[in-house]
């Protein structure tokens, strides 16, 4: 059962990546991002992680992918014209792909001390989450905050800063 | 044997679950047509059958026959694809939701019949819940935000000025008041010590209203919280800005018609549905009697499984009664106002409700 699910999903998630890069219009491919998003919290859900799987949804799934879509449809971006690419690009492109893909999956498989997660294994429960949260990760978590502290304080001032330009602008006309 | 059971039963609770609800989305229009109807001193509809009680079942057959037209010049697998995500997400959320005590099973009313029938039926097979998640809650945020969706692409792919502005207006609004959504059903959380729907609305059921998260918990500022977002999540009046007639003629869903158009309305009417059930379990105390053990419990079968539906149904009822009420009174806000409200007022007010609530359950 768990291992149809997880080819079914898998599945979905790689058409749906795919189907990213493929589709020129730019509207279609953030919604197969979301379909990646999604299948992905499926995968999380299976591997019996529970809360990571909902808080996947949310964020990615709604959060995020509404604002990408919304700035889609604020620009108005049409079609893109298909170019063929450089050269270079498509001669050392794929090497380096698998090249990178070789070098992280032997830093994981040498990883000592990362667990084992089974796709049948018991689902973690939310409170257990946090205890790990908010004890032996406690320092991590707070400078995340910190970080998107920083992140909306420097659109804040992107956004007031471009706002004073254009007021001068309409100023001196 | 028992996942054949498990299966069959999931199958026959969603199928009859469905039609339940999708009735009772016909329903609400009639009951918002009749109630709005006489706010303003006039009968709503009478003539379809006694009361007008067939009106929604002939809207229905109306809105099949019309003629589906499809404009030239919108973006067409999009335009197709937006009404079906707008009904999905609001039909799927009913999923989670325990409607009546979900502790009550198909085998206590086998046993009631029959011993020899009792011995058929396997134990675990519950009545009023689909599916039991334990993070409930978090299921509902998720879908409802995925809901975003389907408002997004119709304004989008329509190829009109007005859908397009409404469903900007829409989706800004949606994500502004989810913030302050979310952040009110935190105070509950923290009192209930989980995500787990069942166990929240459990923990309501020991003093009968006492206990209710609204008095008991004193969450009733994240109660009022939780109706202004709610009121505003369902593009209801008087939040009703993104279909607002005055402005955009019909806001995102200008270009639909017949059935497509329809589905848009009973996703409005699923949501508004949804968010009544959402409050009713997190701060009404769910299926749970008012009058907690007043006048003791019974042992009949038939009570313990009807009574908890009964009070589900009508503490619902009620919250759909409040959203007609407050749409047959209340002028729509201006744009400003409603992002004002929503950013300055609800925001921070659910931030100071949830310092106060963890400060209340530290030190008392």
């Amino acid at each position: 059962m768990h291992l149809i699910l997880f080819l079914v999903f898998a599945g979905l998630c790689l058409a749906g990546a795919i189907n990213l890069l493929l589709q020129s219009h730019p509207i279609n491919s953030a919604l197969s991002l979301i379909v990646v998003m999604t299948s992905l919290a499926v995968l999380y859900l299976l591997l019996g992680a529970e809360f990571l799987a909902a808080a996947q949804v949310i964020v990615y799934g709604g959060a995020i992918m509404v604002l990408f879509t919304f700035v889609v449809m604020l620009l108005n971006a049409g079609r893109e014209e298909r170019t063929l690419g450089s050269r270079a690009a498509r001669a050392i492109g794929f090497p380096a792909v698998v090249a990178i893909l070789a070098v992280i999956a032997t830093v994981i498989l040498h990883a000592q001390g990362l667990g084992v997660a089974r796709l049948s294994d018991g689902i973690t429960s939310t409170d257990e989450l946090s205890a790990v949260l908010f004890t032996k990760l406690l320092l991590p978590f707070e400078v995340t905050s910190v970080l998107i502290l920083i992140a909306i304080l420097g659109a804040v001032a992107l956004a007031s800063h471009s706002g004073s330009k254009a007021e001068e602008r309409t100023g001196e006309e | 044997m028992t996942i054949l059971w498990f299966i069959l039963w999931s199958v026959l609770k969603v199928a009859v679950v469905t039609v339940v609800m999708l009735l009772g989305i016909a329903y609400t229009v009639l009951l918002e047509r009749k109630l709005v109807g006489r706010i303003q001193n006039r009968w709503g509809p009478t003539r379809v059958g006694p009361y007008g009680l067939l009106q929604p079942l002939v809207d229905g057959a109306k809105s099949f026959l019309k003629e589906d037209i499809i404009p030239s010049g919108v973006y067409q697998s999009l335009y197709i694809l937006a009404p079906i995500i707008a009904l999905g997400c609001s039909l799927i959320l009913i999923g989670v939701v325990p409607f009546g005590d979900p502790s009550v099973e198909l085998h206590d009313f086998a046993q009631y019949c029959g011993p020899w029938i009792a011995s058929f039926v396997p134990r675990g097979l519950h009545l009023f819940q689909i599916s039991d998640v334990n993070v409930g809650l978090l299921v509902i945020l998720g879908v409802t935000s995925i809901g975003v969706y389907g408002i997004a692409l119709a304004g989008w792919s329509s190829n009109n000025k007005y859908s397009l502005l409404g469903a900007l207006r829409s989706s800004a609004q949606l994500v502004s008041y989810e913030l302050a959504l979310g952040l009110s059903l935190v105070g509950v959380v923290l009192r209930a010590g989980t995500l787990n729907l069942r166990l929240i609305v459990e923990q309501q059921g020991t003093n009968g209203i006492l206990s209710w998260n609204i008095f008991g918990g004193m969450q009733f500022v994240a109660f009022f919280i939780y109706l202004m977002a709610a009121f505003a999540e369902t593009n209801r009046s008087p939040f009703d800005l993104p279909e607002a007639e005055s402005e955009l003629t019909g806001g995102y869903h200008t270009e639909y018609s017949s059935m497509k158009f329809a589905m848009f309305f009973m996703a409005e009417y699923g949501n508004m549905i949804n968010v009544g059930c959402v409050a009713t379990l997190l701060f009404l105390g769910g299926w749970t009697n008012p009058f907690g053990n007043f006048f003791g419990t019974s042992h009949n079968i038939f009570v313990l499984a009807l009574f908890p539906l009964f009070w589900f149904v009508l503490k619902v009822f009620s919250f759909l009664f409040l959203y007609v009420w407050v749409r047959g009174t209340q002028p729509r806000f201006r744009y400003d106002q409603l992002m004002n409200f929503g950013w300055r007022w609800l925001m921070p007010l659910a931030m100071l409700n949830i310092v106060a609530t963890s400060l209340w359950l530290a030190y008392r």
